[in-house]
């Protein structure tokens, strides 16, 4: 269902993980899966919490945790990074293999895709090896039928000596087998799963050869026979791991080292090497997975991705690729104005006269002026702006993006812009980074965690602030409209606009390139890393349960950050705006320090004031910008745009400074809690220093050189 | 049998092909391992991208895009 509340903001970067039981019969379960299967779908569903999902591999990149009770006994799930393998080579694997292996997870749940068995059961055979109990999930039945893929489920449990269920994760009455299946595993006494894979004879013979040292030193709490493969895949993190959660002395043991050195040195004899040694491992679990399908899976329909083979071939055609992208940004955005402006103008006038109401209360009480002003036309007035001009914008711009989010077209938006990030040395996924920024960018910049180079990250993560957020797009949306399109409801005005926001975003995406490029060829030199990006089958998206979430959703969060952010701001502002000093407020005051800086980036120091004092949340700049005008007492009510129009062109606003604020409010500072993502992120002052400067920079110079251009011209 | 070796990314989209040799090395092998790209195991190019690279393959049931880099080193036999 997209953003939620939890996942965006300072709730984006998750704070470690503490299982906490409330009775001691309370079990905890892993859930894992490949990447995109339906995982966070499935611990929704059981938990009845509201994870982000949506139709992208990598989308949960930390691990959450959640309860649910059945009629036996209470559970803690645990919702494990996707995964393809647990052989710990990128932060997900390794988080997921260390939780799995040391977490105290008394079993497993492996969501396998339905579609896709024969490699989902990769990952359930790793996780079986491991000696954990484990229940195959077969999730997206539902897509499998609708694809004629017929899955023998008692035959894979039979083969696999584990249980098997098959569910449809979003019919949750489906999870109802999964959920008997758990009690039955953990009602019975832990047996452990037999081994799942039988390796070419010399490699079971070393692990024959190491067994009994192993098993004397595990004592049950690791599984003996995984450990001895990864002792002579020599896998020295493991090995750290386990001495330091078990305190077993593996790397002293001087019998279980001799045994692992001969066992070694045979295969080695045999001409298994190292590497060899590796591939024959990975092999033997692909044909595994192959012989446990044969027989499994019937394909009724040779091939059974014709429909989206049809819609890919258009949506990353070469001639149509591109501008299907901008046509369905433009088309999501003029939804979004089209939609917005009556509901912006109904509440906005409901909430204007609300504070009237307001005003004739505090008068008819006799309260004294400074609580008036502090209340009503501080606090109230600045939260009935956030609210009536943020509101209706992002309760329709969401769900839509949602829905493209579920449908799987985001994963096709990497894959287009894959080849430019390619030429900036960077990865493609970034583009799902930038995507999530749309609704936060602190969110943005967790999601950089699919990306698996640390260098590409850091790009990424630099660069995320060129991707306007729900804060700030708003402020876009209201200065394009009132200076570009008029207030007057010209015919078009709203494709007008939508395409203009749409320049904006393209102008975004361009200042992302150039300053990837700038930076892989300067601080971050280095080649593109390795790539591979799945893409996932079109879903038909949910629409019915996105749209009423999804709206509540942002609602909550617009109303949530009014309350905690706006009212605060409010109040403090109208303080500080009528606290006077010499003569002029403190607002004016500062303003005015500004103002010879800000005029030579065509703005004014109440414009950039406003830009510092929304440093804690974008959402109140233009409130504060208001704010300060007011104060110099010119114009009271907002109740409309035209209004807004008159007080700022009454401030010495021109088109002009309009361009300039639009180009300031892209590219300027992340707002706090972005910078603290960014900090913990990458855990470095340095870079959270950078954050803030490239983008602050690059406004800087776009405003100084657009403003010079423009009074060339003489505008 | 043996047949004149091609890379991946000389696959042309619309031909499918089987995996001889994945001589890719490092992290990247083992990620193409996991998605069950190992020898024998027929590939098929779907289509690329607008810019002529990444290029989208089915592989195993999924669809997996990799650059053309990157399929340098795997070698095929169309079929």
């Amino acid at each position: 269902m997209g953003l939620t509340n939890r996942s965006t903001g300072v709730h984006a970067a998750d704070a470690g993980l503490f299982i906490q039981k409330r009775a001691e019969s309370d079990r905890v379960i892993a859930l894992a899966g490949n990447p995109n299967v339906g995982k966070s779908t499935v611990f929704n569903a059981l938990t009845h919490l509201r994870q982000h999902t949506g139709n992208w591999p990598g989308k949960t990149v930390c691990c959450a945790q959640g309860r649910f009770r059945t009629a036996q006994r209470g559970y803690i799930l645990v919702d494990l990074p996707g995964t393809y393998s647990l052989m710990a080579r990128s932060a997900e694997e390794e988080a997921a293999r260390s939780f799995l292996c040391f977490g105290g997870a008394d079993a497993a749940v492996v969501v396998c895709d339905a579609t896709c068995l024969e490699r989902s059961l990769n990952l359930a055979l790793q996780t079986m090896e491991l000696g954990v109990r484990t229940v195959v999930c077969v999730n997206l039945l539902d897509e499998a039928k609708r694809k004629h893929i017929r899955i023998d489920l008692s035959r894979l449990a039979d083969r696999l000596g584990a249980p098997v269920v098959g569910t449809s994760a979003r019919k949750k009455r489906t999870l109802r087998a999964l959920t008997d299946a758990l009690d039955r595993m953990t009602g019975a006494p832990d047996s452990g799963p037999p081994a799942p894979v039988p390796y070419p004879e010399e490699i079971e013979a070393a692990v024959a050869r190491i067994l009994p040292e192993a098993e004397r030193l595990c004592r049950g709490r690791l599984n003996a026979r995984w450990l001895c493969l990864r002792l002579l895949e020599q896998d020295a993190a493991l090995l750290a791991e386990a001495e330091a959660r078990l305190g077993v002395p593996l790397g002293q043991d001087a019998a279980l080292q001799q045994a692992a050195g001969t066992a070694r040195a045979e295969l080695e004899a045999a001409g298994i090497g190292r590497e060899a040694l590796s591939d024959r491992i990975v092999s033997a679990l692909v044909a595994q997975a192959e012989r446990l399908c044969s027989g499994v899976v019937t394909h009724e329909r040779p091939v059974y991705r014709q429909a989206d083979l049809r819609i890919d071939r258009v949506l990353t055609s070469r001639l149509l690729g591109y501008p299907v992208m901008l046509a369905l940004l433009a088309f999501v955005f003029w939804l979004t104005v089209v939609g917005a402006n009556a509901p912006s103008r109904i509440l906005s006038r409901w909430l204007f006269g609300v504070q009237d109401w307001l005003t004739a209360l505090f008068h008819a009480w006799g309260a004294p002026e400074w609580l008036h002003g502090l209340l009503v036309l501080g606090m109230f007035r600045t939260m009935a702006w956030v609210v009536s001009v943020m509101l209706p914008p992002m309760a329709i711009f969401f769900p839509l993006f949602t829905l493209l989010e579920d449908l799987g077209y985001l994963p096709r938006v990497a894959y287009n812009l894959d080849r430019p990030f390619q030429r900036c040395r960077a990865c493609g996924k970034q583009a799902l980074c930038m995507c999530m920024s749309f609704g936060c960018n602190a969110a943005g910049v967790v999601g950089c965690r699919i990306i698996d180079s640390p260098r590409e990250r850091l790009l990424a993560i630099l660069t995320n602030n060129f991707i306007p957020c729900n804060g700030r797009f708003p402020m876009l949306i209201s200065l394009l409209t009132i200076f570009f399109i008029g207030t007057s409801g010209v015919p078009g005005a709203a494709l007008r606009c939508a395409l203009l926001l749409t320049g904006v975003i393209v102008l975004g995406v361009a200042m992302t390139f150039a300053v990837t490029r700038l930076l892989s060829d300067t601080l971050l030199r280095g080649e593109p890393s390795a790539f591979t990006l799945e893409l996932p089958p079109y879903r038909r998206p949910q629409v019915g349960s996105i749209l009423v979430r999804s709206v509540l959703d942002r609602t909550l969060f617009v109303l949530g950050r009014a309350a905690a952010v706006a009212a605060p701001a409010g109040m403090l502002l109208w303080a500080l705006a009528n606290t006077t000093c010499g003569g002029s407020s403190l607002l004016s005051h500062c303003a005015h320090f500004l103002d010879p800086f800000a005029q030579l980036m065509g703005l004014d120091g109440a414009i950039l004031l406003a830009f510092v004092l929304g440093f804690p949340a974008n959402e109140v700049v233009v409130p504060i910008i208001v704010m300060i005008y007011l104060s110099q007492g010119s114009l009271t009510g907002l109740e409309d745009p035209a209004a807004l129009r008159a007080l700022l062109c009454l401030n010495g606003w021109t088109w002009t400074t309009a361009v300039s604020t639009v180009l300031f409010s892209l590219m300027h500072w992340p707002c706090s809690t972005t910078l603290w993502t960014v900090r913990k992120e990458t855990g470095s002052w340095k870079w959270t220093a950078l954050a803030a400067a490239i983008p602050t920079a690059c406004g800087m110079l776009c405003c100084m050189a657009f403003t010079a251009l423009a009074r060339l011209f003489g505008a | 049998m043996k047949q004149e070796a091609l890379c991946l990314s000389e696959l042309a989209p619309g031909q499918t092909a089987r995996i001889v040799a994945l001589h890719t090395a490092g992290s990247m092998r083992r990620r193409l391992q996991d998605i069950g790209l190992v020898e024998n195991t027929c590939v098929r190019c779907l289509g690329r991208s607008p810019g002529g690279d990444p290029s989208a393959y089915l592989i195993r049931g999924a669809v997996i895009a990799i650059r053309a880099a990157d399929c340098r080193d795997i070698l095929i036999c169309p079929e």
